[in-house]
């Protein structure tokens, strides 16, 4: 179609031209892929990777245990890291100082230390404090029973996890929230919503565009760290469990290659599960259509003459709009 | 209680922290008045109706919406803070449109105008629909009820903002600049909407540079300037006749 200007000038309808080469692009692309090939082929044929042991451990029921418990440990302690996170986060824009300060000393102290020393230090908790006592302080406890028999080092290891990850979790949290224009919790506040509804139905959805993205990769990082919970120790896991069996065979290679591929097996679940946790939160912010500005020039000729300055009271009706036939 | 005021001021001063943006006004809205108040910006005209709904607190001096004072409560001459969610009661009642609109962009107009009968008033789904798509229709949107707001020209978002504050039946309408970020051309048809309700009798505050509407629409004008009401009066008359040479000044700039 050809577009008539204001000068009435008539402008071309699209542009032939020879397309830019680029051979170097090619070139360097083929190279890479004669370099991927070259490596496949060598590490097939190449002994140290003992494709057959892989294959014989891959689905061995002691590794599929290890894997489905290595889940456990990622959904439970990512569960309570948000739940925690969520809190933390509130806590730190709370107008009160002493809730706030106390959010972020937690937040010093579970980032500012590796999550390999957290872990160890929650497998020595039991000598530490060795009872559990539940009563009043300064009196006779009602009940006491030994640390060790309460915590076992899966629910050790879940709490470290989880206390741990709570920590980046609430600065996620936190930047969501802050990431809402200020005007849509005004809004809220002035429709008669109170502070919790505002959040939950107001600004919460809308951060979740912004906490999404980053919480996923959050999810994919604790799946691999559980891998660091052996220093508790808990050894149920999937790497333990693979270096215990390869400890036993010698089958070192082999058997890292087996917890690889069940890693790279959930991460790629967790990948599509946040695809589609994106897109559905993306509602009314992410789907904008190209035609927009077709619809503001519809609108403005549709719109009633202004009132302003008409010099009499004349009965003026609401603006209507056309039906959507024309798009 | 018809005779009553709307809305009473009586001497309120706002400060943020040392900066005084209200400087002890005082005025009376009637039942079904419509009040326009202009100004320079900085003039303090927003930070007043921004008290009236108690979206800031006052510093000093009374304010009362409907005979009930907003964000405290007075027993035996000592004045309490109120409980976020006497607050939120009283907020209720009225409705605000905002500048920059502020529509729930995660919600469709439809959704927008439900969700605080919904949640706030607790009224079933179905009477909620009805009365939302017959406020639509009001604002003249009923084809755009399933459109998100990214989707709609700012006039057609404003006019759901303000079909969004009449779902709550409030008793008192109050605008801030609902026409300051619109294209030009977008105006008209909002104004026309707020004309609309004040033909039927709404009671409304409207913070405008629209010396037009004012002329046309208002029952009172009231002009301020560095936090206090310099000139008010009768809208023809004061633009016509401007007595203080602050108002003068201010019309000779926007007229």
């Amino acid at each position: 179609m050809t577009h008539t200007t204001a000068t009435g000038v008539e402008t071309e309808p699209g542009i032939k031209a020879i397309r830019l080469r680029h051979p170097w692009r090619n070139i360097f692309a083929v190279v890479l892929l004669i370099i991927v090939a070259l490596f496949i082929t060598d590490a097939a044929m190449r002994p140290a990777y003992d494709w057959p042991a892989v294959g014989k451990y891959l689905f061995d029921q002691r590794i599929s245990q290890a894997a489905f418990i290595t889940l456990q440990l990622t959904v439970y302690s990512m569960v309570i890291a948000i739940i925690l996170g969520v809190t933390l986060a509130i806590m730190r824009l709370s107008p009160n100082t002493v809730v706030s300060s106390i959010a972020w000393v937690y937040l010093w102290i579970f980032r500012g230390t590796p999550v390999y020393v957290q872990l160890a230090f929650w497998g020595l908790i039991g000598t530490i404090y060795q009872t559990i006592d539940i009563g009043l302080p300064f009196t006779e406890p009602w009940v006491s029973f030994p640390t060790r028999v309460a915590l076992s080092a899966f629910i050790l290891a879940i709490v470290g996890l989880a206390l741990n990850e709570a920590a980046y979790m609430a600065e996620i949290v936190r930047a969501g929230l802050l990431s809402v224009d200020s005007g849509q919790e005004e809004a809220a506040t002035a429709l008669g919503m109170s502070w919790f509804q505002t959040m939950v139905r107001i600004i919460v959805p809308q951060s979740m565009r912004v906490i999404i993205p980053p919480a996923g990769n959050e999810v994919i990082s604790m799946l691999k760290t559980t891998s660091l919970v052996t220093a508790i120790p808990f050894t149920l896991e999937l790497y333990t469990r693979s270096r215990d069996i390869a400890a036993v065979t010698f089958e070192t290679v082999p058997m890292l290659i087996v917890a690889s591929i069940w890693y790279l097996f959930f991460t790629s679940i967790l990948m599509v599960g946040q695809y589609f946790l994106e897109k559905r939160f993306a509602r009314g912010i992410g789907d904008r259509r190209p035609d927009k500005k077709a619809d503001d020039a519809a609108a403005s000729l549709t719109g009633a003459t202004p009132v302003v300055g008409s010099g009499q009271p004349t009965v003026v009706l609401p603006p209507t709009d056309p039906p959507q036939g024309d798009r | 209680m018809l005779d009553t005021p709307m809305v009473v001021a009586d001497r309120v001063s706002k400060s943020f922290g040392s900066n005084e943006v209200l400087k002890s006004i005082s005025l009376e809205v009637k039942r079904g008045e419509v009040m326009c108040l202009v100004g320079p910006s900085g003039s303090g005209k927003s930070t007043f109706l921004r008290c009236i709904n108690h979206l800031e607190v006052v510093s000093s001096g009374r304010l009362s919406v409907d005979g009930e004072l907003i964000g405290y409560r007075e027993t035996n001459d000592k004045l309490y803070e109120m409980h976020p969610r006497e607050a939120a009661r009283q907020r209720r009642d009225i409705g605000m449109v905002f500048q920059r609109f502020n529509l729930f962009p995660h919600m469709t107009a439809l959704q927008n105008v439900m969700e605080a009968p919904i949640r706030v008033k607790g009224l079933s789904k179905a009477g909620v629909e009805a009365n939302a798509r017959t406020l639509l229709a009001r604002v003249g949107l009923a084809e755009r009820a399933d459109y998100y707001p990214a989707h709609l020209s700012g006039g057609q978002q404003q006019r759901v903002a303000i079909a969004r504050a009449l779902a709550m039946e409030p008793k008192l309408m109050l605008f801030d600049e609902p026409t300051s970020a619109l294209d030009p051309e977008l105006v008209g048809e909002v104004l026309d909407v707020m004309q609309g309700l004040a033909r039927d009798g709404m009671t409304m505050i409207v913070v405008t540079h629209e010396m037009g509407f004012a002329r046309e629409v208002a029952d009172s004008l009231v002009f301020m300037d560095g936090g206090v009401v310099v000139e008010s009066g009768v809208p023809t008359e004061v633009l016509a006749n401007p007595q203080h040479h602050r108002t003068q000044a201010f019309l000779s700039k926007v007229l």
